[in-house]
């Protein structure tokens, strides 16, 4: 073999397989999609990504309707738009309608409710609504998630039996039942008793959403108290020690020392479950929640659009479980330590 | 300044370990006491009893006159006027040098940031270090490190020094200048109770030495009578194994 030539071999031996591997992924990625849609073709699926886009955003048409009943007196054109004079038995009104969209003459008799013309307007569909309340519910729920959380686990890790003692039974009681029934308890049985209380008393009622972010919080608060208590406890005790030994106080120890430290190693577990709860918000449509799934269910009842619509929430909830995950890999640059 | 009377101490884990059994001893301010003896033989238990990190069964230990095993003892108090070094440095890993030596400054003393700064870069100057103010201790060479832990007690004004082990784990190479620091310390008069194995640094600097064995003191004197003429069998033993 002359010198300097690279046969196939030397090819295969080097770079060869990693390129073909990554081929591979690709075409595997292109296979199952592909398969997908031949399978949607077979059972004569049709696909209408074109119907998508309304349920994020639509344009409305906006009729404007006479409140009156009577002449139209006069028909005075401004800019691209009509003043109509509708003159009625003593009253008279002056409805601004776009000139394109104008239903009426001089002259007509009107009836109260007749539509003397229309405009445009872009209003936010169901689904971006529905993301929006996964979002508002989870935000809540995670920043409640955290309180509970780390008060659970500095008392999970007391020497007090009563603080540790509360501690253990809530984390077993909340992490030994489904989150379904979590849910059903909160909203059926806690929710009831309190809304009746709340009424007994002349108040208005809680609206699901609030049993909803309640059941996700303490849901989470309980696994996020474990994440606390192991990562305090992986904190080597020299450093309690050193910080005892200045004259810190336990709670200042804890807060200048432990917890700091504590919270880089928490960061990675923590992020898990709070993209844990995103997801898990998605049961919160059975107690009437409007949330990302059960939007979705809606539109797919009145589209017939199943395919799309499901990929499209799937995608949303990936939307927001990256958002955060990549959040928190910011956050975990920040804190890292002589970063 | 700090005096133990009849402290008795005694951990359960697997077995019942007697730690220490019956220990009086006293310090006088501006001593250096240097208390040694073979491994388990409670020196290190008896130092951790003085600031409470460890809590003393029974008997009284005093120091600067206050009852610290009295439950109404504030014992932050007295830790405050107590520094201690230890073993493995502990260094707050996610503070630099410098924050290491302020922090108790402004949590506990309630000095201004800029106070505790100043009071810091001078006792990092003392202990030789002052270029790596900013450096975190993982960056540091353990003695390095122990000499920031050094400085880092020194911050809050102690009236008394514990050091346990402070050499233990460093490499041998750098176990003369934390010695170095902790000579001057005793030159300077401040009182110290150190926990050692540097038999040098025992010899040199001791007022007194105390040998402990078993959970009891063994034997008190000035290093004179320690090296040179030991009474207690165990005494000679310990010596003849060490040096």
């Amino acid at each position: 073999m002359a010198e300097g030539s690279f046969s196939v071999t030397d090819y295969l031996r080097t770079r060869g397989w990693r390129h073909i591997s990554i081929f591979l992924f690709f075409l595997m990625i292109l296979a199952v999609i592909g398969g997908i849609y031949y399978a949607t073709q077979k059972v004569e699926y049709t696909w209408r990504w074109y119907r998508i886009p309304q349920y994020f955003y639509y344009h409305d048409r906006v009729e404007i309707r006479a409140e009156i009943g009577g002449d139209v007196a006069s028909l005075v054109p401004k800019g691209d738009r009509v003043e109509v004079k509708v003159r009625g038995a003593d009253v008279e009104e002056v409805y601004s309608v776009p000139a394109d969209s104008l239903r009426v003459s001089e002259g007509d008799y009107i009836y109260p409710g007749d539509i003397l013309g229309s405009y445009q307007q872009w209003k936010v569909g169901i689904l971006l609504k529905g993301l929006w309340v996964t979002l508002e519910v989870s935000i809540i729920a995670v920043f409640l998630g955290i309180v509970i959380g780390l008060f659970t686990g500095l008392a999970r890790i007391s020497k007090n039996p009563a603080l540790r003692w509360t501690a253990i039974t809530y984390i077993e009681l909340v992490r030994g039942s489904p989150l379904l029934v979590q849910i059903f308890i909160w909203y059926f049985v806690l929710g009831t008793m309190f809304n009746t209380l709340l009424a007994q008393n002349g108040m208005g009622q809680l609206s699901p959403l609030w049993y909803g972010v309640a059941a996700l919080a303490v849901f989470a608060g309980a696994y996020v108290a474990e994440i606390v208590r192991a990562g305090i406890q992986s904190i080597h005790f020299g450093q309690m020690e050193a910080a005892r030994s200045l004259g810190m106080t336990y709670p200042q120890s804890m807060h200048y020392i432990i917890l700091p430290q504590a919270f880089r190693r928490i960061l990675p577990p923590l992020a898990g479950q709070f993209i844990s709860l995103i997801k898990d918000s998605s049961l919160l449509g059975i107690i009437a929640i409007r949330e990302l799934t059960k939007a979705t269910r809606e539109v797919v009842t009145s589209s017939l659009q199943p395919f799309e619509l499901w990929f499209v929430c799937a995608i949303l909830y990936l939307v927001l479980t990256f958002s955060l995950s990549m959040f928190v890999q910011y956050l975990e640059r920040r804190t890292a330590i002589g970063g | 300044m700090v005096r133990a009377e009849n402290v008795y101490k005694t951990f359960y884990t697997t077995h019942k370990i007697e730690a220490l059994v019956d220990v009086s001893c006293r310090v006088d301010k501006g001593e250096v006491v240097v208390i040694i003896g073979p491994s388990g033989s409670g020196k290190s238990t008896i130092l951790r009893c003085l600031n409470m990190l460890e809590k003393a069964d029974e008997g009284h230990i005093y120091i600067d006159g206050v009852d610290i095993l009295d439950p109404k003892t504030n014992i932050n108090k007295v830790r405050e006027e107590m520094g201690m070094v230890f073993q493995s440095f502990n260094l707050f890993r996610h503070k630099t040098a410098l924050g290491n030596l302020t922090l108790a400054q402004t949590v506990v003393r309630k000095r201004s940031k800029k106070e505790a700064e100043e009071k810091a870069m001078v006792l990092l100057e003392k202990v030789g270090i002052p270029d790596k103010a900013d450096s975190y201790p993982d960056n540091l060479s353990g003695g390095q490190q122990q000499r920031v832990a050094i400085a880092r007690a020194l911050a809050m004004n102690p009236k008394v020094m514990l050091f346990d082990e402070p050499t233990s784990a460093l490499d041998p190479e750098m176990i003369g200048e934390v010695l170095d620091v902790m000579k001057t310390l005793a030159l300077e008069g401040m009182t110290m109770i150190v926990v050692t194995h540097e038999m040098g640094f025992a010899r040199e600097v001791a007022d007194r030495v105390i040998f402990m064995d078993e959970g009891q003191i063994v034997e008190v004197g000035t290093p004179e009578h320690f090296f040179k003429n030991p009474t207690h069998d165990r005494t000679k033993l310990f010596l003849s194994q060490i040096l």
